[in-house]
């Protein structure tokens, strides 16, 4: 209490206390002496022993760049100089508000006139055991810095829970200051409430790249360690050594002074316009405060609030109204900003440029002319700029074609016609990063006769790698040639320049591991795609990457997601294998239990000869699964793009004709080919002879067997256009039938676009290149075999017996029940 | 825990990102909530204009989700379908609370009776 000045009892003037020595309650007094410097005596409770300073910087202090010196905002002598008591290290512990004082902790008392309460926020520290021991910190001042850097001289594991910017900021100095950092976020995306999925997967990227371990969706059970942090354990198990944990997983407004006083506290201290609470001698400011159901957790908010504050205390109010906030991440040599809302909904509209070249990602969003959102990566020097036009609602509709490209661009020069700009480039100015193309080059390749966008990828590779350039060189073709330019292929669907064939070829050439990362590097335009290109790129790297690609369940069509069919009325059908068409007692008791106990309205024998049980309600999937389980069975698939059924017919077992054992071979096939993802459905029979009772030659795969052995069949379909199939070859063996059958697929599953059934994939690419791949080519047969095999020895594995076991429960439970009258069961 | 506004239906973890879950109220239709990327929280009634598909099993991209039965688009913000499409499904105001999700009481009984 070093600092209280001796006059204090005289002074006439009103007494101003502040609680709180933070950023938000001495900018308050800041501002307030600027305007009236002499108007209140002014006295400062600081939990912290220390003066004011800028608590953002912590983390360049924390990373090496800066000194607590170089982060003082206000130092001694500043409080001296303008006759502030300050009392730090005092925390004050009771407010009195019918007697107007406030109690500190060692039992002062200091009466108050006007009391302003600024006591910012509190780490939120999730509920887990082990989160009192030793070593176990949040990161919100200089005392947790100072026991970052104590443990980071010592060296070893820290581990930071929370990828949000505090976390990712200690994350940093702790990594650059020779610590091995894991990072834990819960999110699968990190900083997922500033950064959009594509943004965060760059960043993710990044930091991996430095060194950190980055686990998204990992859930923490608990903090280990005996009398010391040694190490946090996953909900999964995983268990991360460590002798240092910070939680930066949130801060909540530190109301709990304002609360035990009786003011008006929701999610923080609840103020008016001119930072007023329930009690009109008392101010609130900062993260603290409540204002219009709004918290803040940015310094921006701030200076708006403690101007308002200090027009009011000074008489002249003028009132606050809200702050618009941006974030950049301090992390030198990674680039993130982010502003205002990026979440989409209607009328909004997404403007994204990426780069992948360069490390970029640029998104504006759009509402009726006027920017709504900003998320940029890799280049944020536009985010003032972008974050400027947004907060003055600045009518974008001018600038709209060039506004990604920035500012420098969408000024210069009134040039708003992209195709001018385009024709202004100069013939040495290179359009295509990837491969080195120049305006020249690309208009030189059309003249020779390249007249579409794909003929020039083909010849002079312009916007055949990454496809950021596509605009660019559709505009030179524009230009060159007029109305003549051809329509390239069908694109994958409106998110993409890139046709099927080369995105699948691009994931395979540049082993690309997940769905942001295709969509970064082949430059969606879209932030997360549409309902068309999700489940094929899902298909695409699950193809690619057998057993070490995790499926993305909400990039999968109802059907696949719940492994049933879902019918017009919202229940589901569901459809147990039967092998070859064969089933015996125990099966045929099983599916009538189930009938009778989930009282399904219809069974029926479906034409892929099994059994459909319809009318089962999505919350006792999981039952009716265990049930079928039990007897034996295992999905059908029928609701998949994968193998449905084997037809069979009775074959040389019992029937007069036949000439093999069809029955058998339709099972020894199924149980080889099952559970496989496809591009499309895929229908296999076995006919014992050419009667071909099971109808072989309408379907993707069908055997017709005769006297010297099988006939190999494929490309059939029923449908809408049938499509009787193609001779593939003959082979003797039942052995070389499956050889055949395991390699059609796979080559099917590797060459076809997804949604395309064998039939227009046959037609496609003619019957003699799959010859050549199949018949013609034995090596290369016995490769795509093994291929097959190999990725099938990760998908058969059923998926009902997992769900029945309580996988992905929330697929089946409804979140909550509602009853009027009870309300929430 | 209910107010006599809002229905407090859970956590937003318990929601899938880019997912849904619903809320089953007794003698009417199903809630449906939703969970985009950006982690935004919406709330509509769990039935397409089109021919009454469950939008809660659809496939959510940017703000919108697309129905299973024939792929309408609606918005997740208005329910309005987007692009071609005409119909809308009525919304639900959703407000979240220290990590729970609230639904509006009035708005889930007008929507699903
Ligand atoms: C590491 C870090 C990095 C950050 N980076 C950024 C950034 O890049 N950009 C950005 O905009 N924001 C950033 N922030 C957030 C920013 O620092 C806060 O928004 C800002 O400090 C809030 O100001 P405040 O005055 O409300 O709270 P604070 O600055 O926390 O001040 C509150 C003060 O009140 C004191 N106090 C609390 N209770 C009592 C009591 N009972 N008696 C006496 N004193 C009490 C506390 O000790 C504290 O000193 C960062 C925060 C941290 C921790
Ligand atoms: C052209 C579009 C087609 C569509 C959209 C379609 C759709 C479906 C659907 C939704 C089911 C599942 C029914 C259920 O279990 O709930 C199904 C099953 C079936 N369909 Fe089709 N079908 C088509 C064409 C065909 C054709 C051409 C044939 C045969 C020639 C055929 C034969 C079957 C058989 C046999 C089953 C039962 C499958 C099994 O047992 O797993 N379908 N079809
Ligand atoms: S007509 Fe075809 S698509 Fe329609 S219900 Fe029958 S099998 Fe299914
Ligand atoms: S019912 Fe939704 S699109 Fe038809």
């Amino acid at each position: 209490m070093e600092h209280r000045p001796l006059k204090a009892e005289t002074d006439a003037r009103e007494h101003l206390v502040v609680i709180g020595n933070g950023m938000a309650g001495c900018r308050a007094v800041e501002e307030l002496i600027a305007r009236d410097s002499n108007r209140y005596r002014v006295t400062i409770f600081g939990a912290e022993p220390r003066v004011n300073y800028n608590r953002i910087m912590l983390s360049p202090v924390l990373a090496g760049e800066k000194s607590f010196d170089d982060i003082v905002i206000n130092d001694a002598g500043w409080y001296a100089g303008n006759g502030i008591a300050l009392i730090a290290g005092d925390p004050v512990a009771a407010i009195d508000r019918a007697a107007k004082t406030v109690t500190t902790r060692s039992g002062a008392i200091e009466s108050y006139d006007r009391l302003l309460i600024a006591t910012g926020s509190d780490p939120f520290i999730i509920p887990v055991p082990g989160k009192d021991l030793p070593g176990v910190i949040a990161f919100r001042d200089m005392d947790d810095v100072d026991t970052m850097l104590a443990a980071a001289d010592a060296g070893g594991d820290a581990v930071v829970i929370g990828g949000g910017l505090l976390g990712l900021e200690a994350a940093h100095g702790l990594s650059l200051r020779g610590m091995k950092v894991t990072v834990i976020h819960l999110m699968p995306t990190l900083m997922e409430r500033q950064l959009d999925e594509a943004a965060g997967w760059l960043l993710k990227n990044a930091l991996e790249a430095r060194g950190q371990t980055i686990l998204t969706g990992a859930d923490t059970a608990e903090i280990v360690g005996n009398g010391k942090v040694e190490g946090v354990k996953l909900k999964d198990g995983t268990l991360i050594p460590a002798g240092l944990v910070v939680m930066a997983v949130g801060i909540r407004p530190s109301v709990a002074l304002a609360r035990d006083a009786g003011l008006a506290v929701g999610r923080g201290i609840q103020v008016d316009d001119h930072m007023v609470t329930s009690d009109p001698a008392v101010l609130a400011v900062g993260e603290c405060v409540e204002h219009d159901g709004q918290v803040y957790g940015l310094v921006a908010p701030l200076w708006d609030m403690c101007r308002s504050l200090a027009d009011g205390l000074v008489e002249q109010p003028t009132g606050y109204r809200g702050s618009v906030t941006s974030t950049k991440l301090k992390v030198s040599g990674i680039d993130v900003f982010s502003a205002g809302d990026f979440s989409g909904g209607d009328g909004c509209e997404d403007i994204v440029l990426r780069d992948a070249s360069r490390g970029v990602y640029k998104r504006v969003i759009v509402k009726d002319d006027r920017i709504v959102g900003a998320v940029l990566y890799g280049d944020t020097a536009d985010g003032g700029w972008y974050f400027d036009l947004l907060k003055k609602q600045e009518d974008v509709s001018q600038l709209r074609d060039l506004l990604i490209f920035g500012q420098a661009f969408a000024a210069g020069g009134g040039a708003a016609d992209p195709k001018a700009a385009v024709a202004a480039l100069s013939d040495d100015a290179e359009i295509c990063g990837c491969n080195g193309v120049t305006k020249g080059q690309v208009v030189s390749c059309i003249a020779k006769g390249s007249h579409s966008l794909d003929a020039v990828r083909g010849t002079c590779k312009a916007s055949a790698s990454c496809g950021s350039c596509t605009g660019l060189v559709e505009n030179i073709l524009t230009l060159t040639l007029g109305d003549e330019v051809k329509a390239g292929p069908k694109t994958m669907c409106k998110c993409t320049s890139f046709g099927h064939d080369d995105v699948r070829r691009e994931i395979v050439a540049q082993a690309m591991r997940s769905i942001p990362e295709v969509m970064q590097k082949l430059h969606w335009t879209t932030p997360d795609g549409c309902s068309s290109c999700r489940p094929a790129l899902n298909y695409y790297l699950l193809c690619a990457l057998p057993g070490d690609y995790v499926d993305d369940q909400q990039s999968r069509f109802v059907n696949e997601r719940m492994h049933a069919n879902i019918q017009k009325d919202g229940t589901y059908s569901v459809v147990p294998r039967m092998w070859g068409g064969l089933t015996n007692p125990t099966e045929l008791r099983a599916i009538a239990d189930v009938v009778e106990k989930y009282s399904a309205p219809m069974v029926k024998v479906t034409g892929g000869q099994r059994l459909d049980i319809f009318g089962i309600k999505k919350e006792d999937l999981p039952a009716v699964w265990a049930d079928l389980n039990a007897a034996g069975m295992v999905s059908g698939h029928a609701y998949g793009k994968a193998l449905r059924t084997v037809k069979t017919c009775v074959g040389s077992e019992w029937c007069r004709f036949g000439t093999q054992d069809s029955t058998g071979l339709g099972v020894k096939v199924e149980r080889m080919s099952w559970g496989s993802w496809m591009p499309h459905k895929f229908k296999i029979a076995v006919s014992g002879c050419p009667r071909n009772c099971a109808e072989a030659t309408i379907k993707d795969f069908g055997i017709v067997c005769v006297d010297s052995g099988y006939e190999l069949h494929v490309g059939g379909n029923g449908g809408i256009q049938v499509r009787a199939t193609d001779l593939l070859c003959k082979v003797a063996t039942e052995q070389e039938a499956m050889d055949h059958c395991a390699a059609f697929i796979q080559l099917y599953r590797e060459e076809a676009r997804y949604l395309e059934r064998t039939a227009p994939w046959i037609e496609r690419v003619g019957l003699e290149h799959i010859k050549a791949r199949i018949v013609d080519d034995e090596p290369g047969r016995e490769a795509l075999r093994a291929r097959f095999l190999y990725s099938q020895s990760f998908s058969q594995d059923d998926p009902w017996a997992q769900r029945a076991e309580g996988a992905e429960a929330e697929h089946h439970a409804p979140m909550a029940r509602f009853t009027p009258q009870k309300e929430l069961a | 825990m209910t107010t006599a506004e809002w229905l407090d239906i859970g956590w937003v973890d318990q929601i899938p990102v880019r997912g849904s879950r619903t809320v089953q109220v007794e003698g009417g239709d199903d809630i449906a909530v939703f969970r985009t990327a950006e982690g935004k929280i919406f709330a509509l009634l769990d039935r397409c204009p089109h021919k009454h598909g469950r939008l809660s099993q659809g496939i959510v991209h940017g703000g919108a989700v697309a129905c299973p039965l024939h792929n309408w688009r609606i918005s997740l913000s208005t329910g309005e379908a987007l692009g071609e499409d005409k119909g809308c499904t009525p919304t639900v105001p959703v407000k979240i609370d220290g990590g729970r999700v609230l639904i509006c009481r009035a708005s889930t009984l007008k929507a699903a009776a």
